[in-house]
Parts: C-alpha cells; structure tokens; sequence
C-alpha cells in the first residue's frame, strides 16, 4: 500500500528512494573522505610546513648574522686591545732599550778612559824609570865634572852647571819630540 | 524509450489535461524501464546518481594535481572547501572537525548539486523534492551525531547530557527531560529532513505554476491571457534566481545544522 500513499501524500518516503539516498550519500561520503580531503589537508599541512620552514630558515639567518657580528666585533675588540698591548710594550721597550744603550755607553766611556789613564800612567811611569837612570848617569858626569873644576872657579862650576842644566833641558827636549 | 523519458523534461503522467493544476503528481517519477518490473528505476534515481558522480568527480578533479602555490582550479576549489572546512566544520566543531569533515564536504555538496538539477535544463527537478532521499541524508546525520556523541561519553552519559541540561531543578526534571529528549532525538532529524524538502518542493511547484501556467495562458485565445501568461514566463526568471539561491541556502542550512548537532553531542559543555 505503501507507494500509492506515497504517491498521495508527499511526506511518505518510497522505500526505494530512502534506501537510493542512503546508499549514494554513504558512496559520496566515503570518496570526499578518501580522496578528496586527504589530499587537501596534505597540501595544506605542506603549505604551513614550507612557510614555517621558510620563517624558520629567515630566523636562523638573522641569528647566524647576529652570531657573526658579535665574534667580528668581538676579534675587532682583541685585535685593538692587541694593538694597544703592543704599543705600549714596545714602548716601554723602547725606554729600557734607550736605558741599557746609555748604561752601556757610560760603561764604555767609563772603560776607555780607564784604559787611557792606566795607558798614561805606565808611560808616565815609564818616562820616570827613564828620567832616573838617565839623570843618575848625568848626575855621575855632573858631579865628574863639578869636581874637576870646582877648584878652579866658582864661577866656571856655576857656568858648568847652567851648561848641562841647557843641555839636559835640550836632551829632555829631543827625547820628548823623538817620542812624540 | 527509458532515455527519451530523460531527456525530455515532462511532468507527471502522458495526457495533456494531467499535466494541470499541478500538484503532488508534478513529482511522480517516470520509470526508466516500463514494465520492467524495476519502477524504482525511475529519472528521480538516475539523476540522484548523476548528482553523486558530478559531486565525487568535481571534488577529484579538484583535489588532484595540486602544488603549494595554486593555480587557478586549485584556488578555486580552496575557495570553496575552505568555506567548508573553515566557515563551517572547525568554527562549530573546534579542534576535533577534521574526523567529521568529510562527512560536511560531501553534505553540503551532494545537497547542493542535487538542488541545483532543479533549475538545470536537462532535468528540472531538485531531487530533494522527493522526501526519501531527505529523510536518508537527516537519518545519516541523525546517526552519525548520537554515535559521535556515544563514542565520546559512553551510552548513558551521551544520554544524560542530552536529555538532562546541567543546573535544572530535579523538580523539574519530569518536565525538562522528556521535553530535551523530544527536541534532541524526534525533532531535530524530522525538522532537517523536512525543511529541506520542503522548500525543494514548494520552490519546485512554483516553478511549474509560473513555467507551465504561464504557458497554458499564453496558448489561449484571448489576450488578457496571453499578457498573464508573459508576465508569468518573464518572473519565472525572478523565480529560478530565487530557486538558485534557495538551493545553495538549503544545502548550506542542512550542513550547519549538521555540524551543530554534532558539535552539541561532543561538546564538553551545554
């Protein structure tokens, strides 16, 4: 009885229709959830993967850059605390350079005229042991003659001594020039 | 003969004066093999087939091919599940739309296609106007609500938060229980069946008045007549504008209602 009261009265269902929507709709159903929305989630879920990447990638770069600055400033800081280091130890390397090299040319000063004094005395000294062997074979031959002639004159003796007095000055004379 | 039935967009039985007034024979389907003894084969069935193969063939085509950066039938077809899959599944559903999601993407557009054969040439008729394949698609959502619901709170707690709303006086429960199950499990699969048929059948019967009567008054003699019947066939124009958007607001009424059922059968609160 039924399809003829469904013929009549539209809010009764035709059991076949019932059944046709059920089964079309469970066949959509399962194709939209099998092939259709997979496939758009997984462009999407791809999607928000490369844009996270893309922001993850640009904040790494943006890190890395920083993390560059810092050590470039960070070696610029050494290289100019090296730089003052140097400075100032070639500075005061310098000073202490300066004060050895004069500490070192008193020394030799010091030394050369130690030389030239210890090379004056031994031939002052010399000279002396010299002038004693000399003026005692002249005094001999002064005396000689002093005796030979005192008798005589006083006043030849006083001759006689300013004469050898003369010479001896000559002879100290030549033999400062014969060393000289 | 069975195709010719197809093609030829012809209401209700074969005689002329059967065709007027329209009325609930307007939606009698045509058997595809008379006599076959399989009269449930009828167009009806045949374009509610069509309707399934157009929806699952358009969302392949859609889905398939795609690159990260769209192309044009890929942004179109983002456009519209985004409409679905944001506009309506996770603005209702929240963080759980995704498992009912293709249950809303194949909703919205089975409904919807198959309302729009109401106003395409070929056909003429909104499946939808036959009540058995609303009351299939409202049982399936009937369905899938309680059992999402069971699912998440176990029979009898899916029960008492459906009949029971929390903070109502226990005098009241006499009252507020049969009036909760009444609403949650009677009124809301019938009301989402029969709101959309019904407006698939009421539009489709305006159709034919306007379509067919404006017709009939233009084949007679007199020309009052044929001026009626020109105004009727120029608002028939009016009429199909309205029926278009109709089809798209019933397709779209049914899934947010849908999904509101769902929602409020999982939902951690009332």
């Amino acid at each position: 009885m039924l399809p003829s009261l469904a013929g009549e009265i539209p809010l009764i269902p035709a059991i076949p229709e019932l059944i046709a929507g059920f089964v079309l709709f469970l066949i959509v159903w399962y194709a939209i959830a099998k092939f259709v929305v997979p496939k758009f989630e997984e462009t999407y879920a791809e999607r928000t993967a490369v844009i996270q990447g893309g922001i993850e990638r640009a904040e790494k770069a943006q890190a890395d850059a920083a993390t560059a600055l810092n050590d470039y400033n960070a070696q610029l800081a050494t290289a100019r605390e090296e730089a003052a280091r140097i400075r100032e130890e070639a500075k005061s390397q310098g000073t202490s350079i300066l004060a050895e090299m004069r500490a070192q040319a008193q020394e030799e000063s010091a030394r050369l005229l130690a030389h030239a004094k210890a090379q004056i005395e031994a031939e002052r000294s010399l000279a002396v042991q010299q002038l004693r062997t000399e003026v005692g074979g002249l005094a001999t031959t002064l005396a000689g003659r002093i005796v030979g002639e005192s008798l005589d004159d006083d006043d030849r003796a006083r001759r006689t001594v300013d004469r050898f007095i003369a010479d001896l000055e000559s002879q100290a004379e030549q033999a400062s020039g014969h060393k000289v | 003969m069975g195709l010719l039935g197809l093609v030829i967009p012809m209401e209700g039985g074969e005689a002329e004066d059967s065709h007027w007034p329209p009325g609930v024979h307007s939606f009698d389907g045509r058997p595809l093999f008379p006599g076959a003894g399989v009269d449930w084969i009828n167009n009806h069935l045949f374009q509610a087939v069509l309707g399934a193969v157009i929806v699952i063939g358009v969302w392949i085509w859609l889905a398939n091919g795609h690159k990260l950066v769209p192309g044009k039938k890929q942004f179109a077809g983002e456009q519209i599940y985004n409409v679905l899959r944001n506009g309506i599944a996770r603005d209702i559903l929240g963080h759980e739309y995704r498992k009912f999601l293709p249950y809303l993407v194949a909703l919205f557009s089975f409904i919807l296609v198959n309302n729009l054969f109401g106003q395409f040439f070929l056909l003429m008729f909104p499946t939808f106007s036959k009540v058995g394949y609303a009351y299939a698609l409202a049982m399936l959502t009937f369905i899938l609500y309680n059992a999402a619901g069971i699912a998440k709170w176990g029979v009898f707690g899916y029960l008492k938060r459906m009949t029971l709303p929390e903070g109502v006086p226990p005098a009241l429960w006499v009252i507020i229980i049969p009036l909760e199950f009444a609403s949650n499990f009677i009124v809301r699969p019938i009301t989402l069946a029969l709101r959309l048929f019904a407006n698939l059948f009421a539009g489709h019967l305006v159709v034919v008045v306007f379509v067919m009567g404006g017709a009939l008054l233009l084949e007679q003699a007199s020309i009052g007549y044929k001026l009626a019947g020109g105004v009727a066939l120029l608002m028939s124009g009016a009429i199909f504008a309205l029926e278009i958007f109709v089809a798209v607001l019933q397709a779209y009424i049914f899934t947010v209602l849908s999904a509101q059922y769902i929602a409020s059968s999982i939902a951690e609160e009332h």
